[in-house]
């Protein structure tokens, strides 16, 4: 992709953030795309391509009554809307489409009309994964965790310094579900869910969504905001069972993503203003810090504690509070990416003075899947 | 409730056969000689279709764990381990350490452990994991 083809033109999240019981996942999905659609000054007719993972991009289109060119349901968990962002950039570029709208909504809480958790007994991870007694990301996520601890001398109060900074930030965002400040005491004193990783440690479960508008650059400053741009993007699969990580110190779908996106960009990790890592867990900032090569391997412990990422430190990092502190439907990738455009434009409400580059990385699955989108807002 | 259990396909269907025989098989590439898990009927690494299952060690170590406090329902009430073991062939599978008290104490990382298959039903036989005797 050539950076800064394509703008980001429209970007909202669901009215309501957190707890939803009345409107069901696809109507999440609507919310947030009307009001996308409002922010960019759009009708559902003006959309002639859609993208989105969780219900599919047929279900989208004939609810919203968008009859498309192009239609995306790359589904690879909670970094889909990264690839989404990515897939739409090759195809306005390619001339597929003009205007894509990309949706996320998810009754991760409430569960209202979200179907039930599948398993197949079968598949790989039905057979040598499920038997042993894996429920949940809270006990797949944090598998590898352990030996990256013994590697590099992770402590527990690492991985809680990551809670405790992150719910500094969400201080500072209305909509964040959790905002009142914690310790690393509160956190390593939190109940065990699956050990090493106490409760603080763990995201939240809340319902919300959120959606944005893509066009090409040349028509992005007709629009009503300011346009952010796509100044790169990567992508990258690994495996689809934790246990078969190629590397349990660090995540090669993000290494992977992540130069393919710096590459892209043509940019350097020093130009670099503000940065989202998808946290569904606390570890997952420290992988990425150190996979998207912001930080030696075994340093990112170092950096977090630094208060590098913090409040005034050199690289503010998930600046809504994240998926700790944020909220967390399912698949947080969209509500990363809705912070690095708010940051962007210069609307975030912890606002990072004077943004200009900000790098959104996203995991999809168990370290299964990644996708990075690196914005900025000059032309 | 009743443990959660696999369902082997054809291509998969050794590797269970072998558990309930009290063999923890493996396969490996005829022609580059990888060994790889989980089982297929190609190796992973060159691609060749010219591979053979053989009967591994059952012996490795312990390379990475959970102890999961929230139990599913068919797993009992008490905190269990969920484990990562490297094998001496090389490839690493998920499984559980039984054997010894389900505590970080316990569980140490590189430990030496060895399988242990425990049947569940007559056609399945899981192949848990223990600390090595001796």
């Amino acid at each position: 992709m050539k950076p800064k083809s394509v703008a980001v033109v429209g970007a909202a999240e669901t009215t309501k953030m957190g707890k939803i019981p009345d409107v069901s996942v696809l109507g999440l999905h609507a919310d947030a795309a009307l009001n996308a659609m409002k922010d960019a000054g759009l009708k559902p007719s003006d959309i002639d391509g859609v993208a989105t993972a969780g219900v599919s991009p047929v279900e989208l289109a004939q609810y919203l009554g968008i009859t498309p060119t192009y239609a995306d349901g790359t589904s690879v968990g909670g970094c889909s809307f990264m690839l989404h962002v990515r897939h739409a950039a090759a195809a306005i570029n390619a001339g597929l489409a003009k205007t894509i709208l990309i949706t996320h909504g998810e009754s991760g809480r409430s569960r209202v009309g979200a179907g039930g958790f599948g398993r197949n007994a079968s598949s790989l991870m039905g057979q040598f994964e499920m038997p042993y007694g894996v429920t949940s990301p809270p006990t797949m996520f944090t598998i590898p965790v352990l030996r990256y601890m013994k590697t590099y001398g992770v402590t527990e109060e690492d991985l809680a310094m990551v809670a405790v900074v992150q719910r500094e930030w969400a201080a500072r965002n209305p909509r964040a579900s959790f905002k009142d400040p914690i310790t690393v005491d509160d956190v390593l004193n939190s109940p065990m869910i699956a050990w090493p990783f106490r409760m603080l440690m763990c995201c939240l479960v809340t319902d919300g969504g959120g959606a944005l508008i893509v066009t090409s650059a040349d028509r992005a400053k007709d629009f009503p905001n300011k346009p952010v741009y796509v100044l790169g993007t990567g992508e990258s699969v690994e495996t689809p069972m934790v246990s078969q990580m190629e590397d349990f110190n660090s995540s090669k779908a993000f290494r992977v993503s992540g130069k393919k996106a710096f590459d892209e960009a043509g940019i350097k990790h020093a130009d670099v203003d503000h940065l989202m890592i998808y946290d569904a867990f606390a570890h997952l900032p420290l992988y990425g810090l150190e996979d998207l090569g912001f930080c030696k391997p075994g340093e990112a412990k170092d950096f977090v504690r630094e208060r590098n990422t913090a409040i005034g430190g050199k690289l503010p990092m998930n600046t809504n509070g994240g998926g700790l502190s944020y909220m967390h439907s399912g698949m947080y990738g969209m509500y990363a990416l809705m912070e690095s455009v708010r940051q962007m434009r210069g609307t975030a409400a912890a606002q990072v003075e004077g943004a200009k580059i900000s790098v959104c990385q996203g995991v999809g699955g168990m370290f299964a899947a990644a996708g990075t989108v690196i914005f900025g807002n000059e032309a | 409730m009743a443990r959660m259990l696999p369902e082997p396909t054809p291509e998969t269907r050794h590797f269970w056969e072998g558990c309930k025989d009290g063999e923890l098989r493996l396969q490996r590439c005829t022609e580059c000689t990888h060994s790889y898990f989980p089982p297929r009927p190609f190796c992973p690494k060159c691609g060749s279709r010219d591979v053979e299952v053989y009967a591994a060690s059952g012996k490795g170590f312990l390379y990475s764990y959970v102890i999961n406090h929230r139990p599913r329902p068919d797993m009992g009430t008490e905190p269990h381990s969920i484990a990562v073991v490297e094998l001496d062939e090389g490839p690493r599978l998920m499984t559980n350490i039984v054997g010894c008290p389900q505590t970080p104490e316990a569980l140490q990382l590189d430990m030496k452990v060895q399988v242990k298959f425990e049947k569940q039903t007559d056609d399945i036989s899981l192949p848990l994991f223990e600390p090595a005797k001796g």
